[in-house]
């Protein structure tokens, strides 16, 4: 077959569609069936200890560095106009309302998306799925529910810490590097930070639980035979992830400052 | 009665017709041996009677139900009554042995944690799988994975089940185990298609052959019907074993 531009741009745009529809069966199967017994809450927990506990330090660091990184740029970037004051604010509502919400999702979409993806390619190509289904079961209860609900559920929580977190590391290099006091430094983010810095950031982590959840699991289920198809859905899951976060989240910003300046 | 009534089915992936027109029946109590070339859909035709695969045309009757068609919570109940053994034993790698045979016990049945271990300790004795419950199926062989298959597959007593080659790659030892089992099972009512390469093993199991080739079934019946057959094929595959 002769590749141009426009069937290429047509192949991709079919890949496109595909996607979409096929987003909206799972969340469909996931409604149909998540309402109905039985629940499989070992499940759910296993899932939670694995995405919520297990990401934990990488999350930490993540935030933490993040936190150092921006302290010292706008620390250093404002040091010239004398707005190292600013500083404090400035990093607490960076992160509260960004930063940390989106590193931790993009975290877990490399580590937990991944893993979700080719795990469930993995039974695809064991004839472990089609097993579940033979023996009188639901893959879609079983294996997608507790892996989305899961995350549903993680991710707010492990954004609060890297909140945390990454508000220290912004403090210590405040401290050490910018000569900004501790006590100056924390008075700074409690004055100038609001709830709605942190309930913007934290309203945003529920879609990206479902950005990160749902292409994982489509594209590990999208497998059919051959663990190169594995290595191919873990891809397209990772990339599907981290598209949907950086793109949703200039669109779920907006949003959120819309509904701020109507409340 | 026929318990598993087939009627002019047809399954294609995209443009590969796979099926063209599939019809046979299985009585209550039956056997049937299902022979074909590699290839010729004889996995696909068993995946689509429990709804593994969704079917293109036709009809399929469970008791004189109607399954085509059916969505996928309908087809929960179905596969309740029917065991499928899977060709390469379908285990769940990241449970023991002993957890794979307690997952259909557990999601379908109440019995107590000390019946269960009864039944699954008998279970792994018919099977001659002592000693490997706590064992996960990576550390298993071949033959020996598909032994648990099929022991998974029977754990709820079906009245219906599915082989596909369950004999394939057992040594001479277990494969005639597995010819008893079926044979036991048969005589307790239950009702079976036998998908298999194994002749010897399909002449001392099964009632009746269909052979499926060219997209459909070209011949059915009894042995002693089937050795009087024009088509070569067929005597081909019973002399495969006379001779
Ligand atoms: N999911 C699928 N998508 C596309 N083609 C498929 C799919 N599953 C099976 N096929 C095709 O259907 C045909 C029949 O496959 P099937 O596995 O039923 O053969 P079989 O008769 O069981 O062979 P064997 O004796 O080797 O097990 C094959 O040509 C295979 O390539
Ligand atoms: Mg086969």
């Amino acid at each position: 077959m002769i590749t141009t531009p426009s069937s290429t741009f047509k192949d991709w745009a079919e890949e496109q569609l595909y996607f979409l529809g096929g987003i909206v069966y799972l969340i469909r199967d996931c409604l149909r069936e998540g309402f109905h017994r039985p629940f499989y809450w070992g499940l759910l927990a296993d899932q939670i200890y694995l995405v919520g506990v297990r990401s934990m330090p990488l999350v930490l660091i993540t935030a933490g560095s993040t936190g150092m990184v921006m302290a010292l740029q706008y620390g250093l970037g404002l040091e010239k106009f004398g707005g190292k004051p600013y500083v404090p604010r400035l990093v607490a509502s960076t992160i509260l309302r960004e930063m940390g919400p989106v590193f931790t999702s993009l975290m877990l979409a490399a580590r937990v998306g991944a893993g979700i993806a080719s795990e469930i390619g993995s039974m695809m190509v064991t004839q472990q799925i089609d097993a579940i289904r033979a023996l009188g079961t639901s893959p879609i209860k079983r294996i997608v529910i507790p892996r989305i609900l899961a995350c549903l559920i993680v991710l707010p929580i492990l954004a609060a810490f890297a909140n945390l977190v990454g508000n220290i590391g912004g403090m210590l290099i405040g401290a050490y590097e910018l000569n900004i006091d501790f006590q100056f430094y924390y008075q700074r983010v409690i004055e100038t930070s609001n709830i709605m810095d942190y309930l913007a950031g934290f309203g945003k982590t529920f879609f990206f639980a479902l950005f990160i959840a749902v292409p994982s699991c489509f594209y590990g289920l999208q497998v059919k035979n051959g663990t190169q198809e594995v290595g191919i859905a873990t891809r397209k899951a990772v990339v599907a992830s981290s598209l949907l976060i950086l793109v949703g989240d200039f669109f779920l910003s907006k949003v959120f400052w819309i509904i701020e300046k109507w409340l | 009665m026929a318990v598993i009534e087939v009627r002019n089915f047809k399954k294609n992936f995209g443009t590969k017709t796979i099926h063209e027109d599939v019809s046979f029946y299985v009585r209550k109590g039956e056997c049937l041996g299902l022979v074909g070339g590699s290839g010729t859909g004889k996995s696909v035709l068993l995946r689509s009677l429990i709804g593994l695969e969704k079917s293109d045309g036709g009809s399929i009757q469970i008791n004189d139900q109607e399954i085509v068609g059916f969505s996928e919570i309908q087809w929960l109940q179905i596969r309740k009554k029917v065991g499928y053994a899977f060709q390469g034993g379908a285990l769940f790698d990241s449970m023991t042995v002993f957890e794979n045979l307690a997952y259909p016990l557990l999601e379908h049945t109440e019995l107590n944690k000390q019946q269960i271990k009864d039944k699954i300790t008998q279970q792994l004795n018919d099977f001659g799988l002592n000693d490997t419950e706590s064992l996960f199926p990576g550390e298993l062989s071949g033959g020996m994975q598909k032994r648990v298959g099929l022991a998974r597959a029977m754990m709820l007593e079906p009245e219906i089940i599915l082989y596909d080659e369950p004999t394939a790659g057992l040594d001479p030892y277990n494969t005639k185990k597995i010819q008893d089992l079926i044979l036991r099972l048969k005589a307790k009512g239950v009702t079976s298609i036998l998908v298999t390469h194994d002749m010897p093993t399909a002449f001392a199991v099964c009632d009746k052959f269909a052979f499926l080739k060219d997209k459909r079934i070209i011949e059915q019946g009894t042995l002693a019907q089937l050795k009087d057959s024009p088509q070569s094929m067929i005597n081909q595959f019973i002399e495969g074993i006379i001779i």
